[in-house]
Order: structure tokens, then C-alpha cells, then sequence
């Protein structure tokens, strides 16, 4: 990507002109295009954009239980948004066009880039321009050291503060061709002609100094250095290792998988397939990886803050279980907090959401027990104000031969006001059943799905008091109540509580963390780092002196050059002086009119080299 | 003391600091206007008789952040530069008492936080009040530090209202008394990755404010520096760097609290490190906005004003990643209080 490419706006032909580009220019320039910062900018915009809409309507695969809500309410409107994705935005094919396309615009403005800088580093830093003085930072000073001496510790100084730091000797020059000067490498010169002044030529040299006498110091030799290549390395670092986390994300989501399964107290699973409620997982998942662990709740511990504003939000939740890790293994007991899941060999066990289970048994006329245990009741209100059925099925030949459904609710601190019974605060204080109950067929024969919370009445009548009133009952615990007609009893015995737990593997999560560590590193330096240079240079003076020079100029922005050439300077006044720190006759100068101006950079253009764009 | 009682005398020192800030953005207030007019006076003065009057543009005196040190003559020599030197010391002395106030509104600020985490036995971001003072109390601290450059001075009008109406609403929408958290959020992860929300969210404000008044002085200039306002204003370059030197801060805590942690506690909290919860979402769409602002402030042409306007959206980002998340959607973050 170069400043070409940047500035390369997409020409529209002229009407009855078509562009003659062959194929292949096409493609060049289309290439060029993805590449340049404007594009790439485009594209960031874009994607942010493009992530809003997955924020305001419900997504699929965050709460498909809105979704489906979603889709009720506007049914002609979900339809458009189903031609668009719009319920699986961070799916859907536009979407991944947009990062797609930023990720080889990422990757084919790194790869050039990274070899770009591959050459800079290895190249040596450019001589030292004509006329230093005309640089943003500049000192002077005399020493009675020889030029020699000076460059020397000019270069120990600058080695130092770890410069990389090419020396130039204006003596050979009549001898070193064209260039100007005698350097140690030679691979300089790429680097020259964007950052000095015009190329000189040896003969100039001479020439320009006796042409030129408003030229203070005539040239001499020079050291120069340059430091922060880290920079650019941090920049290209911060981009690849972005790339490394989008990959790792899209590969780890192949393997990955997220189950939930619902364990009231008092039992358990092993974790299989068949035993989950739910699972997602990426398409190379393999059910046999999943580690064979299997756990017992003990308990499930749900408390609620009981005073002030915020009543009856959660102040405890916390699962105990018994936890074997393999078949055959002793068992162990563990704790599951909200921040602490369990962690079975890369696969964790977390708590989502809590509920209660009332426990119903219903008994036949005779009282036989038709059914008991614990059933759950989903939480309808931060108060638990909780929903649920018992479905009993009955042989044919037993009791009536009828179904019975038990509809009903559970509220773990009741009150009864013109709102209906409710429940006020989700720590069981005055637990109670309100229930109504069906006969008839469930239907759970006929092979149809259905949800074990909700009743298919379609079969069903609704029992009735001997008055003709619908029946209802509301049981505290350890009650019982007569169903109407000889169906039998329903007897409330208590509840427990039951917790939603969600079994999962991120898959490659160390490679995204890995990726997104180096990213900020990289992202550090490239903000951080400046990159400058230096250049010393000592010219003869009149007596028995040596004029030095020092000159710096900031290629990024940000830092304070001033100060580190000053600090520069005085460590080579110090070097220079060996009898301590009393710098008789080596006295820094800032030439007059000398402007602080260390705010500036090379071009104006505020980064790295100039025609060139981070990405 | 118990909490309720703690949280009271926050809720004053706070509500004091509010008080503060006001009185201090009244002053800086007046500053300006000396400011404007003493410039006003100079510059049709050196109209007049043709005398150049060094340090035209004002505030470019070197003085003391608190304006303590005595004025210094601003080099017009001839008869009549009496008023304009009054004018001057009137609004050193305005900016030092502007200053004084604000230094003394962001200790009771600071105040009215430390007692807020004191009264909930934890750091003060549990929920948007107390997300919202301590931002407040970064804005106000960042830019004391600013001030102490003439660059920073000049935003001390904007900054300081920022914060006051950022207070106000704090004190008055958003309160919620002192209380405990969820069990989700009583985890160290609060106090780094919501710590570094916060201390980013303040670096943007100030960014923010620096980017707009960006606008206004670079317009300025192009338009040769007639505007009134705009002539209180540092050059438009220096408000550009000053800008991008924040967000530079900025960005990479946005990085790491925000985006890096929050995925970190998210597989320990949720059980998956990113799952597009409306906050994950947000908090993306503000880093890839400001890596938008850091790409074409590289970009050759987008320096200066553009670069600024892209900081402004980003920074309505921030501000509906904040606000528009925690009171819009309701996702796995509505921790807000509300």
C-alpha cells in the first residue's frame, strides 16, 4: 500500500471512454484498492455497522426464546428480516463478507509491509543531511577533542541508548563513487532520497561549500543513528496477531460445544449427549470427547437480599455437588459458584439460571401413588413466581384410565391480591401450590414433541367442582387435596430447588488469548515507540577544536526529542570530557533562532515512512 | 456509620462537588469572555495605530495552571494598553480561581467516590451511579493534568461542564442508594475490567471535547480566524495531537478492560468468552471506531477536522455502549441499577 494507492481515488471513466485495463490490470487495481487504507477504513466502519443490528433485534443464538417471541408479534416484518439474516446477523453471509474482505485487505497490506520493513531494519540509518542546522532539533558545541575522538564516542553514546548507527567518511569520498560518502553498508541509499535532501554528488561536495558560505560548518564526518524500529514491528505484530484471533475463534468454534441440563436437587447426570437439554457445537465436535465425568447436586443454595432497594435480587447462588471424574473414580465434592465453574479437563461446568421444584405426588382413588418427586417449575418473575405441570400418565386398565395434569403454580412467598396469587420475594417464606387439573388423554403417545411445562389440553377436561366451577386448589406444604370425581389426591410435600447447568468447551481459547496478548503488545509499541534519528557530526574548527554538531529529527508522533538529543549531546560532553564533569570549553549551544519544535515530524504526515499508512 | 448512612454522606460530598464545578465553570466562563474582549480591544487597537501587539492570541502567556503567578504585561507598549492589561489580570484571575474551584469540586468529587466504596465494601462501579461519578472523577483529574499545558487551559469551559451535566445526571437519574452486587459481579474481574471502563471512558470524554473544539478552531482558521469563540482556542494542530495523545492512552486500556478481560471473566462468569451479548457487541463497535480514528489520522488527508469527526462518533459509541445498552437492551450486562 503506498501513497499512490491512497491517493489513487477509484476513477470513473469518461462516458464513451471504457477503461482499457486488461484482466489482470483489473485485478492489480482492484488488489490496490482492498489494500489501501481507505478501504480498509471503509471496511472497519462498515463492520461496526454492520453489528449494530445484531445488538437491537434478538439473535438466534443468544435467546432464541425472544426470537420466537419476536416472530409472533411481527410475523410479516420476520419475514424480511429472514430474507436479510437479520435474526442470525454474526452468521449471516454479508456479515462475514465484510470482515472477510477487512481480512485480506489486513493481510495483504501486512505481508508487503512486512517485508518492507524486513529490509528497513536491515538496512543501515541514512547519512547525515547537508545542513544539519536545518533540522526540528539541532545543538552545537566546540570541544578540543579530535574529530575522531568525538566519533567515537559519538557512536558509543548512541549504541548507548541503543541506536542502530552507520558512520560516514567525508575523506574517502572521492573514492566511494557516487554517494557521497563512505558508509559501512550501502543498502542506505533506498532509504536517502525520501528523507534528506536532493542527492549529492561527491564533486558538490566541495563545490557546495565554497558556493555556499552561509553554510556555517563545512561537512565533515558524521555518525548517524536511528531508533525505533519497534514501531513498525509492533504495528505489523498488532495486525497478524488480530489475524491469529480470528482464526482461532473460527477454528476453536468447530470444536467447541455449549450443553445445558437441568439438575434439581437430590439428583444428577453423567455427562453424556442423550443426558443434555440443549447443545450446540461446532461441526467437527466429536460426542466422544466429551470427558466422562458424571455429578450428583447436593444441595443448590439460592439466597436474596431481604432489605432495602435492592429486595430480592441475588445475593447467593452456589451448587454443591458430589463429582466423580471418570466411571470407576472416588468421588469428590465440589462447590459451583457464579464466577467459579468447574473445570473438568478444558471443559467447564457453570450455574446459569435457578428455579424451584415442588414436589407433587398424586395417588389414585385408592392411594396408590401415581406419581411423586420433585417436578420443576419455570420462574415467571424475579420473585419466582414459578410455572410448571405434573404429568401422570395412566394405564388403561388402572384407576379411571384417564391422564391426569396437574397445571399449576408454585410461589415460594405467597399472597393472594387483586393481582391473582403472586409470589413477593423468591426465598421460600410462605411456600404454596396453586394448581387446577385436567383429565383425558396427554397425548404423549402419539409421538408428537412436547414441552414438559406446559400441558396439550386438546385431549384434556378441565376438572370441575360439584358446583360446575372450574376446580382450583392452593396447598401449603404437607397438604392434600381430593380431586373431584374419584380421580384421586394431590398432596404438595415440599420442594427443592433446581439450577440450569451449562456444560462447555472453548475450544482454542489459549491461541485467542495468546493472539489478543501479542496484539496489545504490538499495539503498545506501535503507539509508544517513536521512531527518530540522530545524526552527529564533527567538523574541524578553527583552532584546536572540533565543532560538533548534533541534529535529530522525530519520524512519528508523540515524545519529546528535544529532550533526548539534549540528553544526547551531554552524554557525548561527558564522554568527552575525562576528567569529570566540568565541561570547560565544551559548552552545548543552542544556535539562536533555533526553534523547539519536537512536536514535528518528517512529513507532516504523522507516522513511520511517511508514504506509507499502519494499518 | 453504617451503609445507608455512608452512602448519604456521599450523596452530599458529591452533590457539594456538583456545587463546585459549577461555581468553577462560571469562572472559566468569565475567563473567556476577558479574554475575547481584551483580545477584541488589542486587535482593533493594532488596527488602528498599525502596533503589532505581541501575544495577540490570548491565553498565549505563559503562566502558573492556577494563574497565581502575577500577570505579565503582554508587550503592547503604547499609551492605552492599560485596559488590555486590566483585562488580562481580570482573567488570570478568573482562571485561577476557575482552577482553585475545580481542583477543590474534584477532591470532594474524589471524596464523595471513596465514601461511596466505602459504604458498598467494594470498588465504585457497580452500577451506572457510581460508573458514572468515578468517570467524572477521571474526566476531572485528566484534565487538572491537562492543565498544567496551555493547550488543556483552553478546554477547562467544556471540560468542566461535561462533568457537571455528567453529575448531575448521575445524582439525579441514575441514583440508586448503596446496595450489594449480584452474585455475577462479585468477582476481582470487576475491579480491572470495569476499572478500565471506566478510566477509558474518561480519557474519550476528555478526548471527545478536545476533538470538537478541534472542529471549531480549525474551521477558524480556515475562515482566517474570524470567529469570536474560536479565538480563545489553541491552534487547531495542537488540539489534534492533544486529542490523538488521549485516545492513544485511551485505546489500548479500552483494549485490555473492556474487550480482553471482559472476555476473560465472561468464560469464567458465562462459560464463553464472546457470545454477542448487546454489551460485547458495543464494546466492539467503539475499539473498531477508534481504530478507525487511529487509521485515518495515519491516512494521508484525514488529519485534522475528519480525524476529529470520526473521534466524535466514536466517542457516540461510547456513549450508547454506556447509556443505550444499559437502559435499551436488555442483555446479560443490565447491571445498570435503573
Amino acid at each position: 500500500m503506498t501513497a499512490r494507492d491512497v491517493e489513487a481515488a477509484p476513477v470513473t471513466p469518461e462516458p464513451g471512454r471504457p477503461p482499457a485495463l486488461s484482466a489482470r490490470e483489473f485485478a492489480a487495481w482492484v488488489w490496490r484498492q482492498l489494500t489501501s487504507m481507505r478501504v480498509a477504513l471503509i471496511l472497519l466502519f462498515l463492520l461496526a455497522v454492520a453489528a449494530i443490528p445484531g445488538s437491537v433485534v434478538p439473535q438466534n443464538d443468544i435467546n432464541p426464546l425472544t426470537v420466537s417471541d419476536f416472530r409472533a408479534r411481527n410475523p410479516a416484518l420476520s419475514e424480511w428480516y429472514d430474507r436479510l439474516g437479520l435474526f442470525d446477523v454474526y452468521s449471516a453471509p454479508w456479515f462475514a463478507a465484510i470482515y472477510l474482505a477487512l481480512l485480506i485487505s489486513l493481510v495483504g497490506c501486512i505481508l508487503p509491509r512486512s517485508a518492507q520493513h524486513w529490509r528497513a531494519m536491515r538496512a543501515q540509518p541514512p547519512p547525515a543531511p547537508r545542513r544539519l542546522s536545518r533540522m526540528p532539533v539541532y545543538r552545537r558545541f566546540e570541544t578540543l577533542a579530535a574529530p575522531a575522538e568525538v566519533l567515537d564516542a559519538a557512536s558509543a553514546e548512541l549504541r548507548s541508548r541503543r541506536y542502530r548507527i552507520a558512520t560516514a567518511f567525508v575523506g574517502d569520498r572521492s573514492s566511494a563513487g557516487r554517494r557521497g560518502g563512505r558508509l559501512k553498508s550501502e543498502s542506505w541509499h533506498d532509504f536517502w532520497p525520501r528523507f534528506a535532501e536532493p542527492a549529492e554528488r561527491p564533486t558538490e561536495l566541495h563545490l557546495d561549500a565554497e558556493l555556499h558560505p552561509e553554510a556555517e560548518v563545512p561537512l565533515g564526518d558524521s555518525v548517524a543513528g536511528e531508533a525505533g524500529h519497534l514501531r513498525e514491528t509492533g504495528n505489523l505484530v498488532f495486525h497478524l496477531a488480530v489475524v491469529v484471533v480470528l482464526v482461532a475463534v473460527a477454528v476453536g468454534s468447530l470444536f467447541g460445544y455449549r450443553a445445558t441440563v437441568l439438575v434439581a436437587e437430590g439428583s444428577g447426570f453423567a455427562n453424556s449427549v442423550i443426558q443434555y437439554d440443549g447443545l450446540s457445537s461446532g461441526a467437527l465436535f466429536d460426542a466422544g470427547d466429551l470427558p466422562p465425568f458424571s455429578l450428583e447436586l447436593d444441595e443448590f443454595e439460592m439466597e436474596f437480599v431481604e432489605a432495602g432497594s435492592q429486595l430480592g435480587t441475588p445475593d447467593v447462588f452456589e451448587a454443591t455437588v458430589r463429582f466423580t471424574p471418570e466411571p470407576g473414580a472416588p468421588e469428590q465434592t465440589r462447590t459451583i459458584r457464579v464466577n467459579e465453574p468447574l473445570e473438568v479437563d478444558g471443559t467447564l461446568v457453570h450455574i446459569l439460571n435457578p428455579g424451584y421444584a415442588p414436589a407433587i405426588t398424586v395417588r389414585d382413588a385408592d392411594g396408590a401413588v401415581l406419581a411423586e418427586g420433585p417436578v420443576p417449575f419455570l420462574p415467571q418473575d424475579n420473585s419466582f413466581t414459578s410455572t410448571g405441570v405434573r404429568k401422570v400418565q395412566v394405564a388403561p386398565e388402572a384407576g379411571l384410565g384417564e391422564d391426569i395434569g396437574v397445571q399449576g403454580l408454585f410461589l415460594p412467598t405467597a399472597v393472594v391480591d387483586d393481582r391473582g396469587p403472586r409470589s413477593i420475594f423468591p426465598e421460600p417464606r410462605n411456600p404454596a401450590l396453586f394448581f387446577t387439573a385436567f383429565h383425558g388423554d396427554l397425548g404423549l403417545d402419539d409421538g408428537q414433541p412436547q414441552s414438559v411445562y406446559r400441558l396439550e389440553t386438546s385431549g384434556m377436561e378441565q376438572f370441575r367442582a360439584e358446583d360446575g366451577e372450574v376446580f382450583r386448589a392452593a396447598l401449603a406444604v404437607g397438604e392434600t387435596v381430593q380431586l373431584p370425581g374419584g380421580y384421586g389426591s394431590v398432596t404438595f410435600d415440599g420442594y427443592v430447588t433446581w439450577v440450569n447447568l451449562q456444560i462447555g468447551r472453548n475450544a482454542g481459547k489459549e491461541f485467542v488469548l495468546g493472539g489478543a496478548l501479542l496484539a496489545l503488545a504490538g499495539l503498545l509499541a506501535s503507539l509508544y515507540v517513536r521512531r527518530r534519528r540522530v545524526w552527529v557530526r564533527v567538523v574541524p574548527g578553527d583552532g584546536a577544536g572540533t565543532v560538533v554538531e548534533v541534529a535529530g529529527l522525530q519520524r512519528s508522533e508523540g515524545g519529546d526529542l528535544d529532550a533526548e538529543v539534549d540528553a544526547i549531546t551531554e552524554g557525548l560532553v561527558h564522554r568527552l570530557t575525562p576528567a569529570g564533569p566540568d565541561p570547560t570549553g565544551v559548552l552545548p549551544t543552542r544556535p539562536p533562532g533555533t526553534a523547539r519544535s519536537s512536536g514535528r515530524t518528517a512529513d507532516g504526515d504523522g507516522d513511520v515512512d511517511g508514504h506509507r499508512n499502519p494499518r | 456509620m453504617d451503609t445507608a448512612t455512608l452512602g448519604e454522606w456521599s450523596r452530599f460530598v458529591v452533590s457539594g462537588a456538583i456545587a463546585a464545578f459549577i461555581i468553577a465553570w462560571l469562572a472559566f466562563c468569565a475567563e473567556t469572555a476577558y479574554r475575547l474582549r481584551q483580545h477584541g480591544r488589542a486587535a482593533s487597537r493594532s488596527e488602528l495605530a498599525g502596533v503589532g501587539v505581541s501575544g495577540a492570541r490570548p491565553m498565549s502567556r505563559e503562566r502558573g495552571p492556577a494563574g497565581a503567578d502575577a500577570a505579565v504585561g503582554d508587550g503592547s507598549s503604547s499609551g492605552g494598553a492599560d485596559r488590555i492589561v486590566d483585562r488580562a489580570d481580570q482573567a488570570d484571575r478568573m482562571a485561577g480561581i476557575g482552577y482553585s474551584v475545580t481542583v477543590l469540586a474534584t477532591l470532594l468529587l474524589g471524596a464523595g467516590v471513596v465514601l461511596r466504596a466505602v459504604s458498598v465494601s467494594r470498588p465504585p462501579w457497580g452500577n451506572m451511579y457510581e460508573f458514572s461519578i468515578t468517570a467524572a472523577l477521571v474526566a476531572s483529574i485528566a484534565f487538572l493534568a491537562l492543565a498544567r499545558t496551555r493547550a488543556g487551559r483552553a478546554l477547562a469551559v467544556w471540560v468542566v461542564l461535561v462533568v457537571f451535566v455528567a453529575l448531575c445526571l448521575a445524582a439525579t437519574v441514575l441514583y440508586v442508594p448503596p446496595g450489594p452486587l449480584v452474585p455475577a459481579l462479585r468477582s476481582y474481574w470487576l475491579v480491572v475490567h470495569v476499572g478500565a471502563a471506566v478510566l477509558a471512558f474518561g480519557l474519550f470524554t476528555v478526548a471527545a471535547v478536545v476533538s470538537a473544539l478541534q472542529i471549531v478552531a480549525e474551521r477558524a482558521e480556515v475562515r482566517g480566524l474570524a470567529g469570536g469563540f474560536a479565538r480563545s482556542l489553541p491552534a487547531s494542530s495542537t488540539l489534534d495531537r492533544l486529542s490523538y495523545r488521549l485516545i492513544a492512552i485511551a485505546f489500548p486500556v479500552w483494549t485490555v478492560g473492556p474487550l480482553i478481560l471482559g472476555a476473560i471473566w465472561a468464560e469464567a462468569s458465562w462459560g464463553r468468552y464472546w457470545g454477542w451479548d448487546p454489551k460485547e457487541v458495543w464494546a466492539l463497535i467503539t475499539w473498531l471506531a477508534y481504530a478507525a480514528f487511529l487509521h485515518a489520522r495515519a491516512t494521508a488527508g484525514w488529519k485534522g477536522s475528519k480525524a476529529s469527526v470520526v473521534s466524535l462518533i466514536a466517542y457516540g459509541t461510547v456513549l450508547f455502549s454506556y447509556f443505550g445498552v444499559n437502559i435499551v437492551f436488555n442483555g446479560l450486562h443490565s447491571y445498570g441499577g435503573l
